[in-house]
Protein backbone atom coordinates (compact mmCIF):
# COMPACT_ATOMS: atom_id res chain seq x y z
CA UNK A 1 0.00 0.00 0.00
CA UNK A 2 0.57 3.67 -0.32
CA UNK A 3 1.73 4.70 3.16
CA UNK A 4 2.03 8.07 4.93
CA UNK A 5 1.95 10.43 7.88
CA UNK A 6 -0.08 12.78 9.22
CA UNK A 7 1.20 16.43 9.08
CA UNK A 8 1.70 18.88 12.00
CA UNK A 9 -1.43 19.76 13.03
CA UNK A 10 0.54 24.04 13.66
CA UNK A 11 1.61 23.01 9.89
CA UNK A 12 -2.08 22.36 9.10
CA UNK A 13 -3.64 25.65 10.74
CA UNK A 14 -1.37 28.02 9.34
CA UNK A 15 -2.69 26.39 5.52
CA UNK A 16 -6.12 26.76 6.43
CA UNK A 17 -5.50 30.57 8.25
CA UNK A 18 -6.99 32.00 4.80
CA UNK A 19 -10.34 30.28 4.90
CA UNK A 20 -13.05 30.10 6.92
CA UNK A 21 -15.20 27.29 5.41
CA UNK A 22 -13.53 23.94 3.58
CA UNK A 23 -13.63 20.25 3.19
CA UNK A 24 -11.86 17.77 4.87
CA UNK A 25 -11.33 15.02 2.93
CA UNK A 26 -10.28 11.50 2.93
CA UNK A 27 -9.69 7.99 1.08
CA UNK A 28 -11.05 4.35 1.60
CA UNK A 29 -8.03 3.29 -0.24
CA UNK A 30 -4.48 2.50 1.27
CA UNK A 31 -4.50 5.20 3.44
CA UNK A 32 -7.65 3.87 5.28
CA UNK A 33 -5.39 1.02 6.13
CA UNK A 34 -2.91 2.46 7.26
CA UNK A 35 -4.95 4.39 9.71
CA UNK A 36 -3.58 8.02 8.46
CA UNK A 37 -6.50 9.18 5.67
CA UNK A 38 -9.55 7.40 6.12
CA UNK A 39 -13.16 8.33 7.26
CA UNK A 40 -12.08 8.20 11.15
CA UNK A 41 -9.24 10.05 10.38
CA UNK A 42 -11.21 12.76 8.59
CA UNK A 43 -13.79 12.91 11.88
CA UNK A 44 -10.88 13.86 13.95
CA UNK A 45 -8.90 16.38 11.73
CA UNK A 46 -11.70 18.24 11.39
CA UNK A 47 -12.96 17.85 14.98
CA UNK A 48 -9.36 19.04 16.22
CA UNK A 49 -9.34 21.98 13.28
CA UNK A 50 -12.62 23.01 14.61
CA UNK A 51 -11.70 23.36 18.39
CA UNK A 52 -8.53 25.09 17.36
CA UNK A 53 -9.77 27.71 15.46
CA UNK A 54 -12.90 28.06 17.72
CA UNK A 55 -10.10 28.51 20.65
CA UNK A 56 -8.57 31.15 18.13
CA UNK A 57 -11.74 33.00 17.96
CA UNK A 58 -12.25 32.90 14.53
CA UNK A 59 -14.67 29.69 13.66
CA UNK A 60 -14.19 27.45 10.46
CA UNK A 61 -16.97 25.10 8.77
CA UNK A 62 -15.87 22.09 8.05
CA UNK A 63 -18.04 19.39 5.81
CA UNK A 64 -16.32 16.25 6.11
CA UNK A 65 -16.55 13.65 3.05
CA UNK A 66 -14.41 10.40 2.13
CA UNK A 67 -14.29 9.19 -1.71
CA UNK A 68 -13.81 5.72 -1.86
CA UNK A 69 -10.86 6.29 -3.82
CA UNK A 70 -9.17 9.98 -4.75
CA UNK A 71 -6.98 8.78 -7.36
CA UNK A 72 -10.14 7.30 -9.70
CA UNK A 73 -12.15 9.91 -11.74
CA UNK A 74 -15.51 7.72 -10.52
CA UNK A 75 -15.28 8.47 -7.09
CA UNK A 76 -13.61 12.13 -7.65
CA UNK A 77 -16.41 13.26 -9.46
CA UNK A 78 -18.91 12.86 -6.87
CA UNK A 79 -17.60 15.89 -4.85
CA UNK A 80 -18.01 17.93 -7.81
CA UNK A 81 -21.28 19.34 -7.29
CA UNK A 82 -20.27 20.90 -3.78
CA UNK A 83 -16.26 21.71 -4.19
CA UNK A 84 -17.46 25.57 -5.22
CA UNK A 85 -19.38 25.81 -2.65
CA UNK A 86 -16.18 25.65 -0.03
CA UNK A 87 -13.18 27.69 -0.07
CA UNK A 88 -10.27 25.15 -0.33
CA UNK A 89 -9.93 20.98 0.32
CA UNK A 90 -7.65 19.81 2.77
CA UNK A 91 -6.81 16.09 1.49
CA UNK A 92 -5.43 13.28 3.84
CA UNK A 93 -5.06 11.32 1.05
CA UNK A 94 -1.73 10.16 -0.74
CA UNK A 95 0.04 12.84 -3.06
CA UNK A 96 -1.63 10.95 -5.95
CA UNK A 97 -4.97 11.29 -4.52
CA UNK A 98 -4.53 14.85 -3.71
CA UNK A 99 -3.16 15.97 -7.04
CA UNK A 100 -6.26 14.41 -8.94
CA UNK A 101 -8.58 16.36 -6.48
CA UNK A 102 -6.53 19.14 -7.52
CA UNK A 103 -6.03 18.34 -11.45
CA UNK A 104 -10.10 17.94 -11.38
CA UNK A 105 -11.51 21.14 -9.32
CA UNK A 106 -9.06 23.24 -10.87
CA UNK A 107 -10.77 26.84 -9.29
CA UNK A 108 -10.46 25.30 -5.71
CA UNK A 109 -6.95 24.74 -3.78
CA UNK A 110 -6.29 21.62 -2.55
CA UNK A 111 -4.67 21.61 0.74
CA UNK A 112 -2.45 18.51 1.61
CA UNK A 113 -3.00 17.31 5.07
CA UNK A 114 -0.81 14.28 5.04
CA UNK A 115 3.08 13.60 4.03
CA UNK A 116 3.12 10.85 1.59
CA UNK A 117 5.49 8.16 2.70
CA UNK A 118 6.34 4.78 1.01
CA UNK A 119 4.76 1.62 -1.45
CA UNK A 120 5.26 -0.48 1.93
CA UNK A 121 4.01 -3.45 4.19
CA UNK A 122 2.37 -3.90 7.50
CA UNK A 123 4.94 -5.26 9.77
CA UNK A 124 3.17 -5.18 12.80
CA UNK A 125 0.09 -3.15 14.34
CA UNK A 126 1.44 0.48 13.76
CA UNK A 127 4.26 -0.68 11.72
CA UNK A 128 4.53 0.08 8.15
CA UNK A 129 8.47 -0.40 6.16
CA UNK A 130 8.99 0.24 2.34
CA UNK A 131 9.67 -2.77 0.08
CA UNK A 132 9.31 -1.21 -3.27
CA UNK A 133 10.38 1.95 -5.15
CA UNK A 134 8.36 1.19 -7.98
CA UNK A 135 11.52 1.54 -10.75
CA UNK A 136 9.97 0.27 -13.11
CA UNK A 137 11.58 -3.27 -13.91
CA UNK A 138 11.51 -5.58 -11.14
CA UNK A 139 14.75 -8.71 -10.70
CA UNK A 140 12.80 -10.04 -7.84
CA UNK A 141 13.32 -13.45 -9.34
CA UNK A 142 17.26 -12.83 -8.91
CA UNK A 143 17.53 -11.32 -5.48
CA UNK A 144 15.70 -14.09 -3.51
CA UNK A 145 12.34 -12.23 -3.47
CA UNK A 146 14.33 -9.02 -1.97
CA UNK A 147 14.44 -5.76 -3.34
CA UNK A 148 17.96 -4.39 -3.86
CA UNK A 149 16.68 -1.10 -4.85
CA UNK A 150 14.97 -0.45 -2.05
CA UNK A 151 16.49 -2.46 1.24
CA UNK A 152 19.58 -1.74 -0.02
CA UNK A 153 20.28 1.96 1.68
CA UNK A 154 22.90 2.36 -1.67
CA UNK A 155 20.28 0.48 -4.13
CA UNK A 156 23.46 -1.50 -5.05
CA UNK A 157 22.80 -4.52 -7.20
CA UNK A 158 26.18 -6.36 -6.11
CA UNK A 159 26.23 -6.19 -2.33
CA UNK A 160 26.32 -5.63 0.56
CA UNK A 161 28.95 -3.21 0.99
CA UNK A 162 31.91 -2.97 3.47
CA UNK A 163 29.32 -1.34 5.87
CA UNK A 164 27.08 -4.49 6.91
CA UNK A 165 27.94 -5.80 9.83
CA UNK A 166 25.69 -8.53 11.62
CA UNK A 167 22.95 -8.56 9.09
CA UNK A 168 22.57 -4.79 10.14
CA UNK A 169 23.32 -1.57 7.97
CA UNK A 170 25.77 0.67 8.62
CA UNK A 171 22.84 3.73 8.12
CA UNK A 172 20.81 2.69 11.16
CA UNK A 173 21.13 0.07 13.82
CA UNK A 174 17.41 -0.34 13.01
CA UNK A 175 17.79 -1.12 10.03
CA UNK A 176 18.56 -4.90 8.60
CA UNK A 177 21.22 -5.30 5.54
CA UNK A 178 18.99 -5.52 2.53
CA UNK A 179 21.88 -7.81 1.37
CA UNK A 180 22.52 -9.71 3.87
CA UNK A 181 18.88 -10.72 3.53
CA UNK A 182 18.81 -11.14 -0.17
CA UNK A 183 22.10 -13.83 0.28
CA UNK A 184 20.58 -15.55 3.37
CA UNK A 185 17.49 -16.06 1.04
CA UNK A 186 19.92 -17.40 -2.06
CA UNK A 187 21.27 -19.61 -0.04
CA UNK A 188 18.11 -21.17 1.55
CA UNK A 189 16.58 -21.52 -1.73
CA UNK A 190 19.94 -23.15 -3.22
CA UNK A 191 20.34 -19.92 -5.86
CA UNK A 192 23.77 -18.49 -4.89
CA UNK A 193 24.60 -18.47 -8.57
CA UNK A 194 22.23 -15.71 -8.86
CA UNK A 195 24.97 -13.79 -6.53
CA UNK A 196 27.84 -14.71 -8.96
CA UNK A 197 26.97 -12.81 -11.94
CA UNK A 198 27.83 -9.52 -12.96
CA UNK A 199 24.20 -7.67 -13.41
CA UNK A 200 24.03 -5.04 -16.40
CA UNK A 201 23.59 -1.41 -15.28
CA UNK A 202 19.93 -0.52 -14.52
CA UNK A 203 17.79 1.78 -16.55
CA UNK A 204 16.85 3.95 -14.18
CA UNK A 205 14.68 5.24 -17.07
CA UNK A 206 11.97 2.91 -16.46
CA UNK A 207 12.05 4.79 -12.79
CA UNK A 208 10.77 8.18 -11.88
CA UNK A 209 14.27 9.16 -13.85
CA UNK A 210 12.54 8.68 -17.05
CA UNK A 211 10.29 11.66 -16.22
CA UNK A 212 6.91 11.31 -15.26
CA UNK A 213 5.80 7.49 -16.37
CA UNK A 214 2.30 6.08 -17.62
CA UNK A 215 0.94 3.10 -18.41
CA UNK A 216 -1.39 2.68 -21.36
CA UNK A 217 -3.43 -0.91 -21.74
CA UNK A 218 -4.98 -0.58 -25.78
CA UNK A 219 -6.89 -3.97 -24.45
CA UNK A 220 -8.96 -1.63 -21.73
CA UNK A 221 -8.89 1.42 -23.61
CA UNK B 1 47.44 -0.79 -24.60
CA UNK B 2 50.00 1.90 -23.00
CA UNK B 3 49.99 2.21 -19.50
CA UNK B 4 52.31 4.10 -17.26
CA UNK B 5 51.09 3.69 -14.19
CA UNK B 6 54.03 3.22 -11.76
CA UNK B 7 51.93 1.51 -10.03
CA UNK B 8 51.13 -1.28 -11.98
CA UNK B 9 55.05 -1.69 -13.29
CA UNK B 10 56.49 -1.89 -10.00
CA UNK B 11 53.91 -4.86 -9.15
CA UNK B 12 54.79 -6.26 -12.88
CA UNK B 13 58.34 -6.62 -12.14
CA UNK B 14 57.43 -8.35 -9.26
CA UNK B 15 58.07 -5.99 -6.32
CA UNK B 16 56.40 -5.51 -2.88
CA UNK B 17 54.61 -2.79 -3.77
CA UNK B 18 53.83 0.17 -1.11
CA UNK B 19 50.75 2.49 -1.66
CA UNK B 20 49.66 5.25 1.14
CA UNK B 21 47.00 7.99 1.01
CA UNK B 22 46.11 11.96 0.91
CA UNK B 23 42.88 13.17 2.06
CA UNK B 24 42.63 16.34 0.41
CA UNK B 25 41.70 19.70 2.97
CA UNK B 26 38.34 20.81 4.04
CA UNK B 27 38.95 24.01 2.02
CA UNK B 28 41.12 25.38 -1.16
CA UNK B 29 44.39 24.99 0.11
CA UNK B 30 46.93 23.37 -2.11
CA UNK B 31 49.66 23.61 0.32
CA UNK B 32 47.60 21.23 2.69
CA UNK B 33 48.17 18.41 -0.35
CA UNK B 34 51.97 19.63 -0.73
CA UNK B 35 52.82 19.35 3.03
CA UNK B 36 51.13 15.70 3.03
CA UNK B 37 52.65 14.70 -0.02
CA UNK B 38 55.91 15.62 0.62
CA UNK B 39 55.51 13.16 3.63
CA UNK B 40 54.68 10.70 1.12
CA UNK B 41 56.92 11.25 -1.79
CA UNK B 42 59.72 8.77 -2.02
CA UNK B 43 58.04 6.30 0.05
CA UNK B 44 55.87 4.92 -2.15
CA UNK B 45 54.76 3.64 -5.88
CA UNK B 46 51.44 5.51 -5.58
CA UNK B 47 49.51 7.87 -3.45
CA UNK B 48 45.85 7.78 -2.95
CA UNK B 49 43.37 10.48 -3.09
CA UNK B 50 40.29 10.39 -1.17
CA UNK B 51 36.84 11.15 -3.07
CA UNK B 52 34.97 13.13 0.13
CA UNK B 53 35.51 10.01 2.67
CA UNK B 54 32.93 9.99 4.96
CA UNK B 55 30.58 11.93 2.71
CA UNK B 56 32.68 14.78 4.23
CA UNK B 57 33.08 17.48 1.66
CA UNK B 58 36.53 18.17 0.64
CA UNK B 59 39.00 19.21 -2.44
CA UNK B 60 38.03 16.98 -5.02
CA UNK B 61 40.34 13.72 -6.02
CA UNK B 62 41.03 14.46 -9.55
CA UNK B 63 42.18 18.25 -8.06
CA UNK B 64 44.35 16.09 -5.22
CA UNK B 65 45.50 13.64 -7.93
CA UNK B 66 47.28 16.89 -10.38
CA UNK B 67 48.63 18.46 -7.02
CA UNK B 68 50.85 15.31 -5.61
CA UNK B 69 51.30 14.76 -9.20
CA UNK B 70 52.97 17.76 -9.58
CA UNK B 71 55.36 16.80 -6.90
CA UNK B 72 56.06 13.55 -8.54
CA UNK B 73 53.99 11.08 -6.74
CA UNK B 74 52.16 8.68 -8.97
CA UNK B 75 48.42 9.52 -8.44
CA UNK B 76 45.57 7.11 -7.77
CA UNK B 77 42.22 8.71 -8.15
CA UNK B 78 39.23 7.48 -5.91
CA UNK B 79 36.18 7.72 -7.02
CA UNK B 80 32.62 7.19 -5.61
CA UNK B 81 29.35 6.38 -7.37
CA UNK B 82 27.79 8.06 -4.44
CA UNK B 83 28.05 11.63 -5.55
CA UNK B 84 27.73 11.07 -9.49
CA UNK B 85 25.56 9.06 -12.10
CA UNK B 86 27.57 7.38 -15.48
CA UNK B 87 27.46 10.38 -17.31
CA UNK B 88 29.79 12.08 -14.79
CA UNK B 89 31.55 8.93 -14.22
CA UNK B 90 32.73 8.15 -17.57
CA UNK B 91 33.37 12.04 -18.33
CA UNK B 92 35.77 12.37 -15.06
CA UNK B 93 37.53 9.35 -15.68
CA UNK B 94 38.36 10.81 -19.39
CA UNK B 95 39.48 13.66 -17.70
CA UNK B 96 41.31 12.26 -15.32
CA UNK B 97 43.07 10.28 -17.97
CA UNK B 98 43.74 12.90 -20.34
CA UNK B 99 45.70 14.80 -17.30
CA UNK B 100 47.88 11.67 -16.68
CA UNK B 101 46.15 9.99 -13.74
CA UNK B 102 46.72 6.18 -14.31
CA UNK B 103 45.29 4.44 -11.17
CA UNK B 104 41.94 4.35 -9.82
CA UNK B 105 40.38 2.96 -7.12
CA UNK B 106 36.56 2.26 -7.84
CA UNK B 107 33.98 2.67 -4.45
CA UNK B 108 30.27 2.66 -3.55
CA UNK B 109 31.35 5.44 -0.78
CA UNK B 110 30.31 6.01 2.50
CA UNK B 111 26.71 7.27 2.82
CA UNK B 112 25.95 10.18 3.28
CA UNK B 113 24.05 9.97 6.37
CA UNK B 114 27.68 9.86 7.91
CA UNK B 115 28.75 13.24 6.56
CA UNK B 116 27.94 17.14 6.93
CA UNK B 117 25.35 17.02 4.02
CA UNK B 118 22.87 14.15 5.50
CA UNK B 119 20.37 15.87 3.39
CA UNK B 120 21.94 15.85 -0.05
CA UNK B 121 20.90 12.93 -2.51
CA UNK B 122 22.39 10.36 -2.78
CA UNK B 123 22.98 9.02 -7.33
CA UNK B 124 24.17 5.06 -7.23
CA UNK B 125 23.31 4.95 -10.50
CA UNK B 126 25.43 2.08 -11.33
CA UNK B 127 27.73 0.50 -8.38
CA UNK B 128 31.38 0.21 -7.72
CA UNK B 129 31.38 -3.30 -9.23
CA UNK B 130 30.06 -1.58 -12.40
CA UNK B 131 32.17 0.86 -12.43
CA UNK B 132 34.90 -0.95 -12.78
CA UNK B 133 33.55 -2.91 -15.47
CA UNK B 134 33.29 0.94 -16.96
CA UNK B 135 36.50 1.84 -16.80
CA UNK B 136 37.66 -1.77 -18.25
CA UNK B 137 35.13 -1.93 -20.88
CA UNK B 138 36.51 2.19 -21.94
CA UNK B 139 40.21 1.64 -21.32
CA UNK B 140 40.37 -2.10 -23.43
CA UNK B 141 37.51 -1.22 -25.70
CA UNK B 142 37.83 2.55 -26.46
CA UNK B 143 33.90 2.71 -26.67
CA UNK B 144 31.38 4.14 -24.14
CA UNK B 145 29.04 1.52 -22.40
CA UNK B 146 26.57 3.19 -25.07
CA UNK B 147 28.64 1.55 -27.99
CA UNK B 148 30.33 4.83 -29.20
CA UNK B 149 33.81 5.34 -30.18
CA UNK B 150 36.15 6.76 -27.72
CA UNK B 151 38.13 9.60 -29.43
CA UNK B 152 41.12 8.01 -27.18
CA UNK B 153 40.33 4.86 -24.15
CA UNK B 154 41.17 6.20 -21.19
CA UNK B 155 44.41 4.88 -19.43
CA UNK B 156 43.78 3.16 -16.21
CA UNK B 157 45.34 0.58 -13.88
CA UNK B 158 41.86 -0.33 -12.08
CA UNK B 159 41.75 -0.82 -8.63
CA UNK B 160 38.83 -2.12 -6.20
CA UNK B 161 38.72 -1.77 -2.64
CA UNK B 162 37.43 -4.92 0.00
CA UNK B 163 36.60 -5.23 3.23
CA UNK B 164 37.44 -9.17 4.24
CA UNK B 165 35.86 -8.31 7.94
CA UNK B 166 32.45 -6.95 6.62
CA UNK B 167 29.14 -9.40 6.93
CA UNK B 168 28.08 -11.70 5.68
CA UNK B 169 32.20 -13.49 5.78
CA UNK B 170 30.95 -16.15 3.25
CA UNK B 171 30.75 -14.17 0.21
CA UNK B 172 33.67 -11.86 0.71
CA UNK B 173 35.70 -14.39 -1.54
CA UNK B 174 33.57 -14.42 -4.22
CA UNK B 175 32.77 -10.60 -4.16
CA UNK B 176 36.69 -10.43 -4.39
CA UNK B 177 36.23 -13.11 -7.50
CA UNK B 178 33.17 -10.94 -9.32
CA UNK B 179 35.58 -7.72 -8.91
CA UNK B 180 38.14 -9.31 -10.41
CA UNK B 181 36.01 -10.70 -13.41
CA UNK B 182 34.63 -7.34 -13.69
CA UNK B 183 38.15 -6.24 -14.57
CA UNK B 184 39.94 -4.94 -11.22
CA UNK B 185 43.95 -5.11 -11.73
CA UNK B 186 44.17 -4.32 -8.42
CA UNK B 187 42.80 -4.46 -5.08
CA UNK B 188 43.09 -2.84 -1.49
CA UNK B 189 41.64 -4.05 1.23
CA UNK B 190 40.36 -2.57 4.49
CA UNK B 191 42.36 -1.88 7.38
CA UNK B 192 43.40 -5.16 8.52
CA UNK B 193 43.67 -5.86 12.58
CA UNK B 194 42.41 -9.22 12.81
CA UNK B 195 45.20 -11.10 11.12
CA UNK B 196 43.50 -14.37 11.41
CA UNK B 197 40.40 -13.91 9.86
CA UNK B 198 42.62 -12.18 7.30
CA UNK B 199 44.41 -15.30 6.83
CA UNK B 200 41.29 -17.47 6.62
CA UNK B 201 40.37 -14.60 3.84
CA UNK B 202 43.40 -14.86 2.02
CA UNK B 203 42.78 -18.59 2.06
CA UNK B 204 39.59 -18.87 0.18
CA UNK B 205 41.06 -16.25 -2.19
CA UNK B 206 44.02 -18.69 -2.64
CA UNK B 207 41.89 -21.75 -3.07
CA UNK B 208 40.11 -20.10 -6.53
CA UNK B 209 43.44 -18.96 -7.47
CA UNK B 210 42.23 -15.42 -7.01
CA UNK B 211 46.09 -14.03 -5.92
CA UNK B 212 47.20 -14.70 -9.29
CA UNK B 213 44.77 -12.72 -11.28
CA UNK B 214 44.63 -10.09 -9.22
CA UNK B 215 46.80 -8.01 -7.10
CA UNK B 216 46.52 -8.00 -3.68
CA UNK B 217 47.82 -5.12 -1.64
CA UNK B 218 47.01 -5.62 2.38
CA UNK B 219 45.57 -2.28 4.13
CA UNK B 220 46.83 -1.25 7.14
CA UNK B 221 46.64 1.96 9.39
CA UNK B 222 49.04 2.62 12.57
CA UNK B 223 47.28 3.11 15.45
CA UNK B 224 47.99 6.42 17.30
CA UNK B 225 46.22 5.29 21.04
CA UNK B 226 44.34 3.09 22.64
CA UNK B 227 41.79 5.59 22.81
CA UNK B 228 41.68 5.60 18.39
CA UNK B 229 41.80 1.81 18.28
CA UNK B 230 38.02 1.69 20.83
CA UNK B 231 37.01 4.89 18.61
CA UNK B 232 37.69 2.75 15.08
CA UNK B 233 36.10 -0.05 16.68
CA UNK B 234 33.03 1.13 17.88
CA UNK B 235 32.31 3.78 15.07
CA UNK B 236 33.55 2.32 11.91
CA UNK B 237 31.09 -0.19 10.44
CA UNK B 238 33.06 -3.60 9.27
CA UNK B 239 36.06 -2.52 11.32
CA UNK B 240 37.64 -5.51 13.34
CA UNK B 241 40.13 -5.27 16.16
CA UNK B 242 40.59 -7.74 18.10
CA UNK B 243 41.14 -7.38 22.05
CA UNK B 244 44.64 -8.43 21.96
CA UNK B 245 45.24 -5.71 19.78
CA UNK B 246 43.35 -2.77 21.60
CA UNK B 247 45.13 -4.28 24.81
CA UNK B 248 48.79 -4.26 23.47
CA UNK B 249 48.45 -0.71 22.66
CA UNK B 250 46.40 0.10 25.83
CA UNK B 251 49.22 -1.77 28.00
CA UNK B 252 51.72 1.28 27.30
CA UNK B 253 51.59 4.07 29.31
CA UNK B 254 49.77 6.86 27.05
CA UNK B 255 52.91 8.85 25.62
CA UNK B 256 54.12 5.12 24.31
CA UNK B 257 51.02 4.50 22.56
CA UNK B 258 52.01 5.80 19.79
CA UNK B 259 55.64 4.54 19.32
CA UNK B 260 53.63 1.15 19.70
CA UNK B 261 51.04 1.99 17.16
CA UNK B 262 54.37 2.15 14.92
CA UNK B 263 55.82 -0.66 16.09
CA UNK B 264 52.75 -2.81 15.44
CA UNK B 265 52.31 -1.68 12.19
CA UNK B 266 56.15 -2.30 11.13
CA UNK B 267 55.44 -5.73 12.50
CA UNK B 268 52.45 -6.58 10.86
CA UNK B 269 53.46 -5.23 7.68
CA UNK B 270 56.58 -7.69 7.51
CA UNK B 271 54.18 -10.57 8.47
CA UNK B 272 51.93 -9.89 5.44
CA UNK B 273 55.37 -9.08 3.04
CA UNK B 274 55.96 -12.99 4.38
CA UNK B 275 52.16 -14.35 3.14
CA UNK B 276 51.28 -15.53 0.14
CA UNK B 277 49.37 -13.87 -2.39
CA UNK B 278 50.09 -10.66 -0.89
CA UNK B 279 51.48 -8.18 -3.53
CA UNK B 280 51.68 -4.88 -1.58
CA UNK B 281 50.67 -3.08 1.08
CA UNK B 282 48.15 0.16 1.25
CA UNK B 283 49.54 2.43 4.60
CA UNK B 284 46.55 4.36 5.55
CA UNK B 285 48.14 6.23 8.34
CA UNK B 286 45.18 8.93 8.57
CA UNK B 287 46.22 12.10 9.34
CA UNK B 288 49.93 10.91 10.25
CA UNK B 289 51.34 10.84 7.30
CA UNK B 290 54.52 12.22 8.60
CA UNK B 291 54.78 9.01 10.22
CA UNK B 292 54.47 7.36 6.61
CA UNK B 293 59.17 6.93 6.12
CA UNK B 294 59.26 5.63 9.67
CA UNK B 295 56.90 2.85 9.07
CA UNK B 296 57.75 1.93 5.34
CA UNK B 297 61.42 2.68 6.29
CA UNK B 298 61.26 0.27 9.51
CA UNK B 299 59.51 -2.63 7.73
CA UNK B 300 62.87 -2.85 5.32
CA UNK B 301 61.13 -1.30 1.80
CA UNK B 302 62.80 1.50 1.27
CA UNK B 303 64.22 2.53 -1.18
CA UNK B 304 61.04 2.07 -3.64
CA UNK B 305 62.04 0.26 -6.79
CA UNK B 306 62.61 3.10 -9.90
CA UNK B 307 61.46 0.88 -13.18
CA UNK B 308 62.47 2.54 -16.24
Amino acid sequence: MITGTPKPIEEILEMIEPYDDIIVAGCHGCVTVCRVGGEKEVQVLASTLRLAREASGRKIEIKEVSLERQCDPEYVETMRPYVEDHQAVLSIACGAGIQFLAEKFTATPLLPGINTGFLGVTERQGEWAERCQGCGDCVLHLTGGICPVTRCAKSLFHGPCGGSVRGICEVDKEVKCGWQLIIDRLVALDQMENYGKLKPYKGWNSARDGGPRRIIREDMI
Amino acid sequence: MKVESNLKRVLDAGHFSVTAECGPPRGADPDVVRKKAAYVKDNVDACNVTDNQTSVVRMSSLAGCLLIKELGIDPLIQMVVRDRNRIALQSDLLGASALGVRNLLCLSGDHQKFGDDPQAKNVFDIDSMQLIHLAKTMRDEGVFPSGDKLQGAPDFYIGCAVNPFADPFEIRVPRLKLKMEAGADFVQTQCIYNMEKFKTYMEGAKQQGLHEKIKILAGVTPLKSAGMAKFMRRMVAGMDIPDEVVNRIADEPKEKQAAKGIEMCIEQIQELKEMEGIAGIHVMAIEWEEKLNEIIGGAGLLPRPVID
